[in-house]
């Protein structure tokens, strides 16, 4: 009898305790990897390391989660973190720094080689407090890029601007040629309002320049400040305008933002401008296979608004961390520094490259190319601050000011809402 | 000799359902209310400061405010209609066809629903093409189109609410009418021979027979209304003024990783439930005595 008692009672801890551990772990030979990619994107991935795979015959194991911070989060918590892990913004980096989670790469990688084939950019994104290097940059998208269609300016006779005030000339033009100059769409699932974030930031980076970006996005002012009022004003200008945006402000709300540039490219028109990121290429590519990029669709960078700011360039970037220090995780990390990897995935991606070294020739075209270009030679980059800022701002707070405000709520409760969030939040 | 023997059963009767219930039930239950008593990374004491938040906040007050409009809106309709459907249907010839595309929806998931009613909501401008079966309904009647999911703050969250209905108003018809199939024919016919009519016949015969079956669905609904999560995530995320206690919670844990916050949040939900827990579980006793 006590022999099946114990058989038993055996049985359950082993049930108990194998549910525990049905996570993807690696064993010997083999490197996890956490991101956010799926379909077309993991193939690009895989295909990137598959030359790594084949040299070292290390096992790559990807998991693809568009709900990472979640996965993330609890796989930390559980002390069962993926070897690397690929990482959507800054803000999610001081995450598991505050959690004491990610590895020093300085220690892992050939340094001098590292530092010389990047930017001070892109290392200054990646240094925590201690001066150490958490992660590293495979790719980026530049966000400050309005699309158009070069057909459709040149039939109607409008010329790129080069201003503001004469972007505002031309959006009053167009509205006088009846047809409704931007195209906006913040839905975008549970992220809804992601969108809107970014115009602010364009905006903001023109209008108070990188040095008051920078304090906004480690709240050294409050969100009620002038300079992030006028910031939201000007996007309102636009965005709460039925005669500026198709569809007026019901449709900026309810559009979601990778079916925003349609309109674009209708016949006739139903807009002539829409401010999105390098990434927008794949949407239109995918939905108007007809479009050839560079001719039938290109971009002029968001103009200056104050003279003195100039033109920085806003963007985000997939940056790569070590959660796990294992000798395939340091062996995978350093190959995905390497302009060999980074050539593959930005060529079957078209996503631009960051380090120095890549050979512009690896772009599939040359749109890409020149918005690679865009980025390199951009005076000042800024990383997109509401993926910068604590989560429950960045993503929070701000996603919910940015629709609220566009839906036609008063723009000093959005900004002390905000504002109070914030408070609470740093 | 005999004693030590029983014991040994009784532990390997009992003791996994004593460690599965402490394992999963009262650990974690004892745990989120130590954690939200603590800061954001469960380090430090923070006193009463998560239920503050939790009472005073705008979000959540709203959130409470939307989950009270679930609840009294949702339970009704689930059901009423389900008791209206079990009896009219009870009459008809089609009664299989019907009931079966009545309860349907319930083997949709409540994400699947989501997304299958936000197609429906969806809104384009007036000068193109519809997408949303709605608002082409609208247009035919002469209308403009409107942003069902966004115009605050009873459109969309009557919008949301409709969904849950669409759902579960299937399931109450289901178990209401096997309810209304068990009344005992006698009563019903001493009724009639009686001369009562078709309303009297309903109020003092039907429905007092069908009140157990009533309530246990309508505990059932509110219960599971007080949790309402799926169907606000994928539709609004709780925007727009459409947030409900369950969605706040998962988004102070997961996308803001505030622990102490979601705990509260969570501790407050626990909370919520359990008066309608006590009176489910005190009828039931009533019910066996």
């Amino acid at each position: 009898m006590k022999k099946v008692l114990s058989v038993l009672v055996g049985l359950c801890l082993v049930m108990a305790g194998s549910t525990l551990y049905s996570d993807v772990t690696s064993a010997q030979g083999q490197v996890t990897v956490l991101g956010v990619w799926g379909g077309g994107e993991e193939e690009a991935f895989m295909e990137m390391v598959r030359p790594f795979e084949e040299e070292t015959g290390i096992e790559v194991l990807y998991e693809g989660t568009r709900d990472l911070p979640t996965v993330l989060t609890t796989r930390v918590e559980a002390g069962n973190p993926p070897d690397i892990v690929h990482l959507t913004g800054p803000g999610l980096l001081m995450d598991l720094l505050r959690r004491d989670a990610v590895v020093d790469l300085r220690d892992v990688l050939d340094m001098d080689a590292f530092t010389a084939e990047y930017d001070d950019t892109w290392l200054d994104l990646a240094r925590g407090d201690d001066d150490g290097i958490y992660g590293i940059f495979i790719s980026a998208d530049l966000k400050s890029l309005i699309w158009y269609s070069p057909p459709r300016f040149e039939e109607y006779g409008y010329e790129i601007p080069e201003t503001w005030d004469e972007l505002m000339e031309l959006s009053d033009q167009m509205v006088a040629d009846g047809i409704r100059p931007w195209s906006i769409g913040l839905e975008s699932g549970a992220a809804s309002g992601w969108p809107g974030t970014d115009w602010i930031e364009d905006i903001l980076l023109r209008t108070a320049g990188p040095g008051v970006y920078d304090e906004w996005i480690f709240h050294e002012i409050p969100w009620t400040s002038p300079e992030i009022r006028e910031a939201f004003e000007l996007f309102g200008q636009i965005a709460r305008d039925p005669n500026y945006v198709y569809g007026g402000p019901v449709a900026v709300l309810t559009m979601d933002f990778g079916d925003a540039a349609d309109p674009l490219f209708t016949d006739p028109p139903r807009a002539f401008m829409h401010r999105q990121a390098s990434f927008i290429t794949s949407f239109i590519e995918d939905r108007h296979p007809d479009l050839v990029p560079g001719e039938d669709f290109d971009f002029f960078p968001f103009p200056a608004i104050n003279p003195e700011h100039g033109n920085p360039m806003m963007g985000a970037a997939d940056m790569m961390s070590m959660t796990n220090d294992t000798p395939e995780a340091r062996a995978l990390i350093e190959y995905l520094s390497s302009a060999e990897a980074q050539e593959i995935w930005v060529g079957k991606l078209g996503k631009l490259g960051v380090n120095t070294e890549i050979d512009p020739a690896a772009y599939p075209d040359d749109l890409t190319r020149r918005m690679a270009a865009a980025l390199h030679d951009a005076p000042e980059f800024r990383f997109d601050a509401s993926d910068s800022m604590p989560a429950a701002v960045g993503s929070g707070a701000f996603w919910e000011g940015i629709l609220n405000y566009v839906g036609g709520d008063d723009l000093d409760e959005v900004l002390e809402y905000i504002e109070s969030v914030a408070q609470e939040t740093y | 000799m005999i004693k030590g023997r029983q014991n040994k059963w009784a532990v390997l009767f009992v003791g996994p359902a004593l460690f599965f219930t402490v394992a999963f039930l009262l650990y974690p239950t004892v745990n989120t209310i130590i954690l939200s008593f603590m800061d954001r990374y469960s380090e430090n004491f923070v006193g009463l400061q998560n239920f503050i938040y939790v009472f005073t906040s705008q979000t959540m007050l709203t959130a409470f405010r939307n989950n009270v409009l679930w609840v009294i809106v949702f339970t009704s309709f689930t059901v009423g209609l389900g008791l209206l459907l079990a009896i009219l249907l009870d009459r008809v010839r089609y009664e299989k066809i019907a009931k079966t595309l009545i309860f349907m929806p319930m083997a949709i998931s409540f994400v699947g629903a989501g997304v299958i009613w936000k197609f429906v909501y969806a809104y384009r401008p007036p000068m193109v093409e519809q997408l949303g079966i709605l608002n082409q309904f609208v247009i035919w009647l002469g209308g403009e189109p409107i942003g069902w999911l966004i115009e605050k703050p009873w459109v969309n969250n009557l919008a949301l609410i409709f969904v849950g209905i669409w759902i579960w108003t299937g399931f109450c018809m289901v178990i209401l009418s096997a309810a209304y199939r068990g009344i005992p024919q006698e009563i019903v016919e001493a009724a009639k021979v009686d001369g009562a009519t078709e309303w009297q016949k309903f109020r003092h015969v039907v429905l007092p027979s069908m009140k157990p079956t009533i309530i246990v669905v309508a505990v059932t609904m509110i219960v599971n209304v007080l949790k309402i999560f799926d169907i606000v995530y994928v539709m609004t995320n709780g925007q727009f003024g459409t947030e409900v206690i369950a969605n706040r919670m998962y988004k102070e844990m997961f996308a803001f990783t505030n622990f102490g916050r979601a705990s509260a949040i969570a501790t407050v939900l626990f909370l919520l439930i359990i008066p309608v827990i006590i009176f489910n579980v005190k009828r039931m006793k009533e019910e066996e005595a």
